[in-house]
């Protein structure tokens, strides 16, 4: 599914948190966003799923504004993992990945089996089969954010929002999770911070103060002379002895 | 089957598993008192009455029966229904384990309406105490509803918040309104009885109560019951809500006016009843967990029969004396909600 953001600006009371930005991202492709904190990474994410409604410019999702569907046909489109969100309910583990289902449930159109099978496939994905019937309190960072991200797959979105998906992640779920999203047909937006695991993407965008400083290539729009002054550091190419791509390496100015 | 039918016999085979439990609830609430009826002989009531039978009772039992234990129990138990699906909606939509009913404001308000009528005497004595109650009630709501828009409870984040925050700035003040209304005008018979009332009281309950408390807690139950999927989507907070789909702003509105009628319309019959808004939703959610298409029935049922048992030893267990329901709501319900505190502490982990 594709999307687009047309000089998308976003400000409250009188703050600007997102100036002019305009991107669009094609069927199937994975973006990267990366920034500094407080860039405007996720207030472009809520922009993007339709949470929060631009101040200046328009979403366009397959050439259609954001604004003129309903909440329903949004949810049944675009799934959002966003950075923070807990429960204090004592809602177990398969019940979080189901919630998924709720935009393509009726009164009139129940639960059926296809539904379970979706939620079954969602928590095999995330490498949670086992954790089914586990209470939210019990679980930990990690294994909670799996969840969500099951429960996105769950809702079978043609377009996936992911705000730091990864962070609570042991290195093997990282690389996992990314793997799998790479590999998903759908078309996804990703906010990350570790810059290496935004060079596997299709291509990166990159905030700085609600601006787009950069948009493309991963290797282009990471550039070690953008990195190095957007984040104040010093980032420089390094070439793996084993003649995989190269990566960036860091160290503070 | 078709999906019709799929909605059909879900609602068959829920009603054929509680309306006997409410039946016998019922029934006991029509045996059970000062003096002890047989169930045949309260089958025999309802058989003249409901089917016109013609079998021999004692018009006295009759009476009491009919005319004072039957609609006292119906009421009861709409009332207990309908207070504990509040409870649910508001914990669901607020996101907080200790809202209920009465944190809109609804029961203080109540509190002041009604001394305005009895004691500072508004209307000149054409109004009567469950007039201004309602009244009362819809003001305070009303009150809390701007406050908590004008701090901003329209957006999604914080709202929750606000709305808590606005409920209890009202309920403080509609409180001393009445306070000082009590204290300016009432002599202390006055203030006697408004206390029996604020405690909730039943004994006043007619027919006529029975036709406005049970079809307002049955349009109430279906409403909130059809939001159920809605509510289990808040889990996460209002904005995890919109991105399953649910539209956050009309279902709040909607499901926030609606338990605010419904206990408004409950507290205007029988006073405020503490305890079973708060705990009775926790109750159900113990029984039968977090879900609300199964935690909505369980809690409208657990309720009804509880504020049925309430009323039942609110009028046996002093002799010759009726307690305030309030109090036997609370003495009861203060205890089990500790008891279920600690098992579910326990079992969590
Ligand atoms: N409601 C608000 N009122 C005022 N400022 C806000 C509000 N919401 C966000 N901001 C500010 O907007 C800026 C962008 O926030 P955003 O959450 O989009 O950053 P981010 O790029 O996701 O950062 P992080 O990497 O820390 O997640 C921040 O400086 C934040 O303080
Ligand atoms: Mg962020």
């Amino acid at each position: 599914m594709r999307i687009e953001a047309r000089n998308l600006s976003f400000s409250v009371r009188g703050k600007t948190l997102l100036q002019d930005v305009s991107l669009a991202v094609q069927p199937g492709e994975t973006l990267a966003l990366v920034g500094p904190n407080g860039s405007g990474k996720s207030t472009l994410m809520r922009l993007l799923s339709g949470l929060a409604k631009p101040s200046h410019g328009e979403v366009l999702l397959e050439d259609q504004p954001l604004a003129r569907l309903t909440r329903r046909e949004i949810a049944q489109r675009i799934a959002i993992v966003e950075q923070q969100a807990d429960t204090a309910e004592r809602i177990t583990a398969q019940s979080v990945v189901e919630l998924g289902r709720t935009p393509w449930l009726s009164a009139l159109k129940p639960w059926s089996s296809e539904d379970t099978q979706l939620v079954d496939k969602a928590l095999h994905t995330v490498e949670m089969e086992g954790f089914a019937r586990r209470e939210w309190a019990t679980l930990s960072g990690g294994e909670r954010q799996r969840l969500h991200i099951a429960r996105a797959l769950a809702q079978r979105p043609g377009l996936l929002l992911l705000d730091e998906p990864t962070n609570h992640l042991d290195i093997h779920h990282q690389l996992s999770i990314l793997n799998c999203i790479r590999n998903l047909q759908v078309t996804t937006v990703v906010a990350l911070h570790d810059l290496n695991q935004a060079l596997t993407c299709d291509r990166v965008a990159v905030l700085s103060h609600g601006r787009l400083v950069a948009c493309g290539a991963p290797s282009q729009a990471l550039a070690p002379e953008t990195v190095s002054e957007i984040f104040g550091i010093q980032a420089r190419w390094v070439q793996d002895a084993e003649g995989a791509g190269p990566f960036l390496s860091f160290q503070l100015a | 089957m078709s999906a019709a039918a799929v909605l059909a016999w879900q609602g068959i085979r829920g009603a054929c598993l509680a309306l006997p439990v409410l039946a016998a609830a019922v029934l006991a609430g029509a045996m059970i008192g000062e003096t002890s009826l047989a169930p045949d002989l309260v089958l025999s009531v309802l058989a003249n009455k409901l089917a016109g039978a013609g079998l021999p009772v004692d018009p006295v039992d009759q009476g009491i029966i009919w005319s004072y234990r039957l609609p006292r129990a119906l009421v009861a138990a709409a009332c207990g229904a309908a207070l504990a699906v509040a409870g649910v909606v508001l914990q669901a939509l607020l996101r907080n384990a200790l809202a209920d009913p009465y944190i809109l404001g609804i029961s203080a308000g109540a509190s002041t309406g009604a001394v305005a009528v009895t004691i500072a005497g508004l209307g000149g004595g054409a109004l009567s105490l469950s007039f201004g109650a309602f009244n009362g009630a819809l003001l305070a709501f009303g009150f809390v509803a701007i406050l908590a828009r004008a701090a901003g409870a329209g957006g999604n984040r914080a709202a929750a918040a606000q709305i808590v925050l606005a409920g209890i700035a009202g309920s403080q003040l509609f409180n001393a309104l009445t306070a000082f209304i009590i204290a300016k005008s009432a002599n202390a018979d006055q203030a006697r009885g408004i206390m029996f009332w604020l405690m909730g009281n039943l004994s006043g309950v007619r027919w006529p109560d029975v036709w406005l408390a049970v079809p307002l807690a049955l349009a109430g139950w279906m409403i909130c019951r059809f939001h159920a999927r809605a509510l289990d989507a808040f889990t996460f907070g209002s904005d995890s809500a919109a991105s399953l789909g649910i539209p956050v702003r009309r279902v709040q509105v909607v499901l926030i006016f609606a338990t605010a009628l419904m206990t408004a319309v409950m507290v205007s019959i029988v006073g405020s009843i503490g305890f079973v808004g708060l705990v009775i939703p926790h109750a159900a959610r113990f029984l039968v967990g977090p879900g609300h298409r199964r935690l909505m029935p369980a809690a409208a049922l657990t309720g009804a029969v509880f504020l049925i048992a309430a009323d039942i030893v609110s009028r046996i267990i002093i002799p010759g004396q009726v307690l305030p329901i309030g109090v036997v709501t609370a003495l009861i319900g203060a205890p089990s909600f500790a008891v279920i505190l600690v098992r579910g502490q326990r079992t969590a982990r």
